[in-house]
């Protein structure tokens, strides 16, 4: 197994962001982390790398990659492995760009860190990834400005810093979330082919079931901060068994609004939209339950 | 079914403005033709800078166009004075993007709402005409004593939507309302526009980037690239066989979830170019799988191939 997620609790100050989530990544996979906003499926993304934008905090848990305790690690052994052993493809390109400098320095940055490269060995590098993300001329986009390029562009620039080092886990975080569909899907072809030829296993953070459909070999659910089911994600589409999960697949509208849980829950955080509530869903927190192969629900259905 | 709305050879240009720049013109909304019959949905769907939101704001008068007809009930109030287009605001509404920047987070929600009532010194006691519109909307009258601040997302659009109901218009457009919204919450709110549409005997100019939602809401769709519109059809049919070849790259780009493991989606040649610098000929030549010699010299005009359906390609055939 490269990555064990156990028990994971995130908080940010008053507000519990993440409750006991677990979950696994062998080799090569891709898991689909999906829920709505606010739901904590970026956080979980931000915890693997132990990123969390302050005041967020690890309260308890645990997350073991490559048999090493990421929570026990010093900060700078974490470095180490940031951008190197483990890469982020963020949400939004311009925001992680530095409006600042040229491309081909920013870019070239992990390869120079991790890689002992010279800026003119790395820009080789990039230059031939650039190539591959479908990028006619790679030189003049490493000479580039971040505002120069377009969104499309300024993506695949961040994809191909996430792969140059050669990493074998990927979080991608919404990476298409702010494009235009006929980009999303040149980019989601390249990312793709790119983590099939690399194997890379990935973390895909969305909330758009099609991107699922065609990426992701395992799914996710979270909603309040608690993961509702987990599945194939053949079994997702074709029997969701959480009913939250059913109105998602089934493109079902919903009353109401998510809840933000402040502590532990003490009921099912769907219980107020659930069509299918039942008297306990208000009293007890339903824990997660397996109903088939590979296939575990938190619901007091099953 | 009576024409609500007709929209003749629309141009909105921007003059770029700085010594800079020199004397460039951005053609947001370049040569759009459309009808839009009381009662129906028209969506508009296009990707960022296709000219969609200019088109829906010049309509309203908001932008000024350069050029063109825009004919409401038979009047033609492109040139209508502010004064005279005032009296017409009241049957002409817009719903925004962004419910947090459309709602002035200074004011109650009851004032908000009320506001267009005050505006147009519609008589009646407006607090029940506003508890009213917010029931019609799915929230409680007793959200008009509350600020925006207070409301999810979804609520803020159900907000923005009873305030665009309040003077009973016989047009909305509907500005990418939900594109911010989360999906169950998405289909909530496209569930209360179609009772909306049927109980207020409204027609909707529907803007949007996401084809799958316009799928559920509008009668017909017009597909606008680069300042123009490239085909417009009956909803079913523009799925089920779309006729212009951007049309049909926009449709396969779409990862639908049942086709799971047999998405390939074709690949578009570059970004689309900015509407400063047009291309000759039909403007999507340059990115498109088919062009040939005449795409790129004769600009195409929207043809009818079939009852219903308008495409401005050479090549289309029904």
């Amino acid at each position: 197994m490269l990555l064990q997620v156990k028990d994971l609790t995130v908080r940010y100050g008053g507000h519990l962001a993440v409750w006991e989530a677990g979950f696994t990544l062998g080799e090569g996979e891709v898991l689909g982390l999906v829920g709505e906003s606010g739901a904590g499926k970026s956080t979980v993304g931000r915890a693997l790398l132990r990123l969390l934008p302050e005041p967020g905090r690890i309260v308890s848990g645990a997350i073991t990659f490559k048999g090493r305790d990421l929570l026990a690690l010093p900060e700078a052994e974490l470095r180490a492995l940031r951008g190197a052993e483990i890469a982020l493809i963020p949400q939004d390109p311009l925001a992680a760009l530095n409006p600042a400098f040229r491309i081909g320095l920013q870019a070239t940055d992990a390869l120079a860190l991790h890689r002992g490269l010279s800026r003119r060995e790395g820009k080789g590098v990039m230059a031939r990834l650039l190539a591959r993300m479908g990028i006619a001329d790679p030189e003049d986009a490493l000479r580039r400005y971040p505002h120069e390029l377009s969104g499309g562009m300024r993506q695949r620039v961040l994809i191909a810093i996430a792969f140059s080092c050669g990493p074998s886990l990927l979080v991608a975080d919404e990476p298409t979330t702010s494009l235009d569909v006929t980009t999303q899907a040149q980019i989601l072809r390249l990312l793709d082919g790119l983590r099939s030829e690399t194997r890379v296993a990935t973390c895909f953070i969305t909330h758009d079931l099609g991107i699922v459909a065609h990426l992701t070999h395992r799914v996710a659910i979270l909603y309040a901060g608690c993961l509702v089911e987990q599945a194939p994600t053949e079994t997702i589409l074709t029997a969701p068994r959480h009913p939250y999960t059913r109105a998602l697949v089934g493109s079902l509208p919903l009353d109401g609004i998510m809840p933000a849980l402040q502590g532990p829950p003490q009921a099912c955080p769907f219980s107020d939209r659930c069509p299918e509530r039942m008297a306990i869903c208000d009293t007890a927190h339903p824990p997660l339950k397996s109903v088939g192969a590979g296939h575990q629900v938190a619901c007091h259905l099953y | 079914m009576a024409l609500l709305l007709e929209v003749r050879n629309l141009k909105t240009h921007y003059r770029l403005g700085g010594w800079l720049s020199g004397r460039r013109v951005l053609r947001a909304v370049d040569g759009v033709d459309l009808t839009l019959n009381s009662q129906q949905t028209l969506a508009v769907v296009g990707e960022s800078g296709s000219g969609k939101t200019t088109l829906g704001r010049t309509i309203l008068r908001l932008v000024e166009p350069t050029e063109g007809k825009i004919v409401l009930d038979g009047q033609d109030i492109s040139r209508f004075s502010q004064a005279r287009l005032r009296p017409l605001r009241r049957r002409m509404q817009i719903v925004f993007q962004h419910p947090y920047a459309s709602l002035n987070p200074r004011k109650r929600v009851g004032r908000i709402v009320a506001q267009p009532l005050r505006v147009h010194r519609v008589p009646g006691d407006h607090r029940r005409q506003v508890g009213e519109l917010l029931e019609r909307v799915g929230l409680p009258a007793s959200a008009a004593n509350h600020y925006p601040h207070e409301f999810s997302g979804g609520q803020r659009q159900r907000i923005a939507i009873a305030r665009a109901l309040a003077l009973r218009p016989d047009l909305i457009v509907l500005d990418e309302i939900t594109s911010g919204l989360d999906v169950t919450v998405k289909l909530r709110v496209l569930a209360l526009l179609n009772e909306l549409q049927a109980d207020f005997r409204l027609a909707y100019l529907f803007i949007s980037h996401d084809l799958a939602v316009v799928r559920t809401v509008s009668d017909r769709v017009a597909v606008m690239y680069l300042g123009r519109i490239v085909e417009e059809s009956p909803t079913p049919a523009i799925f089920e066989r779309p006729l212009h070849p951007y049309t049909q790259v926009l449709k396969a780009s779409i990862p639908e979830p049942a086709a799971r493991g047999s998405w390939n989606p074709p690949v578009l040649v570059g970004d689309a170019p900015s509407p400063v610098n047009v291309p000759s000929g039909c403007r999507f030549h340059p990115r498109c799988p088919l062009a040939q010699a005449i795409c790129r010299e004769v600009e195409p005009e929207l043809r009818e191939l079939a009852p219903g359906r308008r495409v401005a390609c050479h090549l289309a055939e029904a």
